[in-house]
Formats: structure tokens, C-alpha cells, sequence
């Protein structure tokens, strides 16, 4: 897979251009994009839940997703790693690329998918499992680690890039389930990255978090943004300030507006973005 | 005409009187409450209705018990008292004579058939023993009556509107709440105290050492000094084997069946297939064993033996393979719709943290969800275990009588259960170590099954502990 990976990447070097990028002339060089969504429509059954949505994910950037309740912005962010495939009423048209790639695509395993694009859900999820095993659950179905050395250096890397090592050194082998709220939300995002993906999806990861756990949870996003393509769902607008390079607005299945996160929250475009931000609705 | 019956005629006016009462009371207490509030509810601590339950309650409670008292002391009193009269007629007879004499003399009176004939003295004691039946009827009608009355009177005159009847009624609620959960604790208690009685008078017969270890069963006994039978023996060993080979057997078809047919239905089947599968399942459940034992018997069990003779082997007729094998049929339902709801219960979000993760959906099962619903499924599993060991039907028809003492599946095996049933069927004098061993086989049982739930319970809890 990563052979693969490599030689996606490779052809990949010749620089994208993300159009929000382009709509700010102080921006420094484009970013590279990884993944581009064109025309995305989605259907429950007869009801459509978005129309013709149009979003680049920035290499080693932060794209948060907005937009009041019920707006689509969950459903966009399932449909990069087909999490929308579980719901048998759900259909996707149009078309999302991973480096070129279209991951609706006959050639592509959701399974190798979704080792791509991991994912980070609202309410903090791990598995009835030790803390150690949680983290391992990814490299061990992907045959990552050969010997349970090179496994236990992938647990140890994961947990020090989320920020939880330290808290839980000395405890690998208690229930996950143990943990805090927020030790447990650093810790499903530990889990994600141990199986080193390329982009992370994150729908709400602070929602069921306290302040000072949230803090934390923003601070590992913006460490990650080195390593990793973010895209987070928020419902919190100084979140999206705070960690977001790039921020897109959705309103009733529409993306109203998509620009750099400054643009946004300083001078929207749209009067719908100017009374969301502002806090008129949603 | 029989003068017993004007006790329970009292009894039973005095039972109508205070239900009447208490409706009156009901009644009354409501509307004395709205007339003490006049047009301001408000200033009622309690609603009305609680006022009225609160003089129901009084008039119902303090009676109901005298009544209570009286059907559960009028035995002992009333014999205490015809012994009294009687005194110096059964003076120096022995126990068993004066309870007979007294036993005819309560048919007598009841006008039910007396084992010896009626003579003036025996007559002159059935009236006395009737009249002072039904004069204690008529007091505790009166005494019942009067705290009826009483405690009608005493509550009416408290009803105030700052009266906290809701508090009140609802201690007694609470308490009545108390006692109902207490029935099915007192009456495991009562059942396990009968059966051990018995099971000592059998042990007190046969050492328990020789029950526990023995290895020959055979439970005939000689009736009479004279008679040409066996002594019997009672060594349960191969009893708890024919019962833990049966149930193994059928442990061995139900569980990977049950198991795969829950998570099937749970994480893979349609919501149409499910749907239709599912009841069906369930259906198996409320078949009766005795139809299953027709099952094991006469297609099950020659189809096993036929088999086995085709390749040489040679099977009884009545094997414990067939009964086995119908009883995991028959626990199917126990272990997958069980494990069906454990499964559905693990919360979806584990699911999709998983799926998320790039795991194929049988690793996900594998190694997410079972963990997570593996409480259930243990619950589920000991369950359908005790279920077996008490199955009684299905090794009766399919698995024989015959106490083997062996470790081939092919051969004819019994269980306790069947062994308690054949040794308690027909006629039986309850002193003989032969019926007697059914109370021993029972404890067995019971002991059994409650160390199974209460490991059961242990597993459950600790499992829950890691995973919840």
C-alpha cells in the first residue's frame, strides 16, 4: 500500500491550486490539494441532503467545515472516507478525488480508503479494549508492525503525537473506556493516526469535551496539521477561527462560501455567512 | 347439616364488610377533604384522592389483618381448645391416636367421612368443636368489624388540609411494593428449605459420600422384609455424567449455530431477511419439548443409528448423541436471540470507529463488537446451559433410562431430571431411599444451576466493568 501511496504522491508534485487559495493575493504559495470534491450531491432516499458542493482539502492545512444544525456539513465530511456507504439509503453522485484519484471508483477498496483518510467522530468511541490495544487495533488489521517491538513503537509514536503518552505510560494496559473525556478523544485520535494516514476527517471532536480538554484536543490539530490533512466539522465558530487555515460555510445542503478562514470571519461574501458568523441564526 | 360452614360464611362477610368499608371510606375521605379545602385546593397538602386512600387504607389495613391473623392461628387454637375438652377421654393415648381421634372429629364436624364409628362422645365433641368454630368466627367478624369502624372513624376525623396523606399512603404503597418483591425470595427460600429437609432424611439413609461418588445407580428397593429385589444403589456419578455429556453435546450444536445465526442477523442480514428469519427463530422457542422428544426419538436417533451402522459402529437405539443433538436444536433460539440483542445493543459508534478505521466488517465483528457484547452472549450461553441440565422431555423419549456410566456418546445415558421423574412417577411411599433420592437428585440440581447463575452473574459483571 504505501508502494502505492509513493507513486500517487510522486504524481501528485506538480502543484494544485485551491480556489480559495487563489482568491487571497497575500496568500503565500498555494498549498498542494489532496483531495478536490466536485459536483457532490447526496441523497437519503428521496430527500436531498446536499447540492452540488464544490471543496479542496490543503495539504497540511485545516479546512473546518460550518454551518447551523442539519446544514450537511457531517454529511460532506462522510462522504470523503464513504462512511456514507453503511447507510443503505444514502447515494453519492458526483465526483471526490484522493490525489487524483476517485475514491468512488470501481479500482478503489473502501478498506484502503479508509486507512487513508482516517476518522475522528463527535462523541469519543474507543474500543472495549486496553489503551494500548485501541491504538494497536489499526496497525495490527493493516499488518503494519512484524514484531511486537516494531508495535509497540507504533503505540508509543501515536500516543506522544496526541498528547497522551505521558498521561498514560504507566497504564497501556487499562481499559480505554477508563480514560477522561478529553484523554479519550486524544486517545480515538491516537488510534486514527497509528495506521498513518493522509487525511483525518474530525466531525465535532470537541462536542462532548470540557474547555480545557477542548483547548488541548485544538492544540494536538494544529501539531497535526504538520503531518496530515485535516478537515474538521464544528459547530463552535471560534474553533474554526482558531484552527483553520481554511473555512467553509454550509447552509440548508449548500455551500454557500469557501475561503481562507481570515476571509470568512473578517469579510464574508455572503450575507448568509455575515449573519452566521455574526450569530443572527443557527 | 354440617355446622363448620357458618365460620366461613363470617370469614368471608367480614372480608366483603371491609373492601365495603374501605370503598366508603374512599369515597368519603375524598370528599370530607374537598369540603375541609372549600373553593381553595391549594391549601390541601395532599389531592383529595390521597385523603380517601388514606381512610380506606385505615378502615382495610387494621381489620384485614385480624383476618389475616385468624386464618393462619385458628388450627392450632381451636385444636388447643378441643384438647382441653376432650382431656380426660384421650389421657394417656399416644401422639398419633389423639391426632387421629382429633382428625375424625374435624370431618365430623364438617360433616366429611369418619374412619370409625360415630358414638355420642365422638358426636358431643364434633358440635362442641363446631360451635367453638363458629363462635370465634362471629368474634373476630366482630373484632374486624369494630377496628374497621375504628380506624374509619379515627382517620375521618384527622383529615385536615394540612394532613400529609400523600406521604402516608405512599409508605404503605412503598411497603406493599416491598413485600410483593419479597414473594419470590420467600418462595425459593420455602423450595430449598423442602428439598433439603428430604434430601437429609435421604442422606440420614444413605451416606452422602456414597451419593456423591458412587458409581452404580440403581435405585430399586425391596419393599417388603420378604421380597427378592435388589438392595438399590445410589451412586449419582453416572447421573452428573449422562447429564453433562447431554448437555455438552447440545452446547456443541447450539452455540457456533446460535452465535453465527445472531451475528448474521445482526450486522449482515437485510432488514427484510431479519425480519421474516427472526420470529421464525423465536417460533423454535415455544415448541414443547415433548414435541422435540417425538423429533429426537423416532427421526433423530434411528437416522444416528443408521448412519453408525453403515460405517461399523454400533449405536443404542436410544443414544445420548440423538438427545444431545435435539436439545442444542431446541436451545438454538436461547443463545441467538440473546446474543442477538447483546450484539445490537454495542453502540454504533464503536461500529463506525472501527469501519472508520479501515477494518473489513468481519474484522470489525471479530474483534469489536464480540468483545463488546461478549457479557450478553456469556449470559446468554449459561442460560441455555441451565436450560439443558433441567431438560427433562427430550432425554426421557430420545436418551433412555439406562444409568451408563460412559464416555461414549453412542450409548444409552439418563440425566437427574429423568431419574427424578421415574423415581416420583406412580405410587411411592415417601420414606423409602428410592423416592427420597429424588429430593437428593433435585438439591443436585439446584446447587448446580445456582452456581451456574451466580458465575454467570460474576462473569457478566466483570466483563461489563472493562467494557461499559
Amino acid at each position: 500500500m504505501t508502494e502505492d501511496t509513493d507513486a500517487m504522491v510522486s504524481l501528485m508534485m506538480d502543484e494544485e491550486v485551491a480556489p480559495a487559495a487563489a482568491a487571497d493575493p497575500e496568500a503565500p504559495p498555494a498549498p498542494r490539494t489532496r483531495m478536490r470534491a466536485r459536483g457532490v450531491d447526496v441523497f437519503y432516499a428521496d430527500k436531498q441532503a446536499l447540492f452540488d458542493v464544490d471543496i479542496d482539502l490543503a495539504q497540511n492545512k485545516v479546512t473546518a467545515l460550518i454551518g447551523p444544525s442539519g446544514c450537511g456539513k457531517s454529511t460532506f465530511l462522510r462522504c470523503l472516507n464513504r462512511m456514507n456507504d453503511i447507510i443503505d439509503i444514502c447515494r453519492v453522485s458526483g465526483s471526490i478525488t484522493l490525489d487524483d484519484r476517485d475514491i468512488y471508483g470501481r479500482d478503489i477498496d473502501v478498506v484502503q480508503l479508509r486507512a487513508r483518510v482516517g476518522m475522528v467522530f463527535q462523541k469519543p468511541n474507543p474500543f472495549p479494549k486496553s489503551i494500548y490495544e485501541n491504538v494497536a487495533y489499526g496497525p495490527r488489521i493493516h499488518g503494519l508492525a512484524n514484531r511486537g517491538s516494531e508495535l509497540d513503537d507504533i503505540v508509543e509514536h501515536s500516543l506522544r503525537r496526541a498528547g497522551l503518552f505521558d498521561e498514560v505510560s504507566d497504564r497501556l494496559q487499562q481499559p480505554g473506556t477508563s480514560l477522561s473525556g478529553g484523554q479519550q478523544q486524544r486517545l480515538c485520535i491516537a488510534r486514527a493516526i497509528a495506521i498513518s494516514p493522509e487525511v483525518i476527517l474530525m466531525d465535532e471532536p470537541c462536542s462532548a469535551l470540557d474547555p480545557i480538554a477542548t483547548a488541548k484536543v485544538e492544540e494536538l490539530i494544529d501539531e497535526l496539521r504538520e503531518h496530515y490533512t485535516i478537515a474538521i466539522v464544528t459547530h463552535n465558530m471560534q474553533q474554526a477561527a482558531r484552527v483553520s487555515q481554511f473555512t467553509a460555510f454550509f447552509h440548508l445542503g449548500v455551500l454557500v462560501e469557501f475561503e481562507a478562514t481570515e476571509q470568512i470571519f473578517t469579510n464574508p461574501h455572503d450575507q448568509r455567512t455575515q449573519d452566521y458568523i455574526t450569530g443572527r441564526f443557527g | 347439616m354440617p355446622q363448620g360452614r357458618p365460620q366461613g360464611v363470617q370469614l368471608t362477610i367480614l372480608l366483603i364488610a371491609i373492601l365495603a368499608l374501605a370503598l366508603i371510606g374512599l369515597y368519603f375521605g375524598r370528599r370530607r377533604a374537598l369540603g375541609t379545602a372549600g373553593t381553595n385546593l391549594s391549601k390541601l397538602h395532599s389531592m383529595p384522592s390521597y385523603h380517601g386512600w388514606y381512610v380506606a387504607l385505615w378502615c382495610g389495613i387494621p381489620s384485614g389483618i385480624v383476618l389475616v391473623v385468624w386464618l393462619v392461628i385458628q388450627g392450632p387454637v381451636l385444636e388447643a381448645l378441643l384438647l382441653s375438652y376432650l382431656g380426660p377421654q384421650v389421657a394417656g393415648q399416644s401422639d398419633a391416636m389423639i391426632g387421629l381421634l382429633l382428625n375424625d372429629v374435624r370431618n365430623l364436624a364438617s360433616g366429611d367421612v369418619v374412619s370409625r364409628d360415630v358414638d355420642p362422645a365422638l358426636q358431643a365433641a364434633a358440635d362442641r368443636y363446631a360451635s367453638m368454630k363458629s363462635t370465634a368466627g362471629a368474634a373476630v367478624l366482630a373484632i374486624g368489624l369494630a377496628l374497621g369502624g375504628a380506624g374509619f372513624g379515627w382517620a375521618w376525623r384527622r383529615i385536615s388540609p394540612g394532613l400529609r396523606a400523600r406521604n402516608k399512603v405512599e409508605r404503605v404503597v412503598n411497603i406493599v411494593l416491598i413485600l410483593s418483591s419479597c414473594v419470590a425470595i420467600v418462595t425459593t427460600i420455602g423450595i430449598v428449605l423442602s428439598v433439603l429437609f428430604e434430601s437429609i432424611r435421604f442422606f440420614s439413609i444413605i451416606p452422602f459420600w456414597d451419593f456423591l461418588f458412587g458409581l452404580k445407580w440403581s435405585p430399586q428397593t425391596a419393599i417388603r422384609a420378604d421380597q427378592v429385589g435388589s438392595t438399590g444403589a445410589f451412586g449419582a456419578i453416572p447421573l452428573f455424567t449422562g447429564t453433562l455429556m447431554i448437555t455438552l453435546i447440545a452446547m456443541l450444536v447450539a452455540l457456533p449455530v446460535g452465535l453465527f445465526a445472531a451475528i448474521y442477523m445482526a450486522e449482515f442480514a437485510s432488514p427484510r431477511f431479519r425480519n421474516v428469519v427472526k420470529p421464525i427463530l423465536e417460533i423454535l422457542a415455544g415448541v414443547p419439548t415433548v414435541v422435540y422428544g417425538f423429533f429426537a426419538a423416532l427421526v433423530v436417533a434411528p437416522t444416528i443409528r443408521g448412519i453408525g451402522e453403515s460405517i461399523g459402529l454400533d449405536v443404542a437405539s436410544e443414544s445420548a448423541l440423538a438427545a444431545g443433538i435435539v436439545m442444542g436444536i431446541m436451545i438454538i433460539p436461547f443463545i441467538s436471540s440473546l446474543s442477538d440483542d447483546a450484539i445490537v445493543a454495542v453502540p454504533n459508534a464503536l461500529r463506525e470507529g472501527s469501519l472508520a478505521m479501515g477494518a473489513t466488517r468481519s474484522e470489525t465483528v471479530v474483534k469489536v463488537i464480540l468483545p463488546a457484547a461478549l457479557h450478553g452472549i456469556v449470559a446468554a450461553c449459561l442460560l441455555a446451559v441451565s436450560r439443558a441440565i433441567g431438560e427433562t422431555m427430550i432425554v426421557v423419549m430420545a436418551a433412555g433410562l439406562a444409568a451408563n456410566l460412559t464416555a461414549n456418546p453412542l450409548d444409552a445415558v439418563t440425566t437427574v431430571t429423568v431419574q427424578i421423574v421415574t423415581l416420583l412417577v406412580g405410587d411411592q411411599e415417601f420414606d423409602s431411599a428410592k423416592t427420597l433420592a429424588a429430593f437428593a437428585l433435585g438439591l443436585m440440581l439446584f446447587v448446580v444451576t445456582l452456581a451456574l447463575n451466580v458465575f454467570a452473574l460474576h462473569i457478566a459483571r466483570k466483563y461489563r466493568e472493562q467494557y461499559d
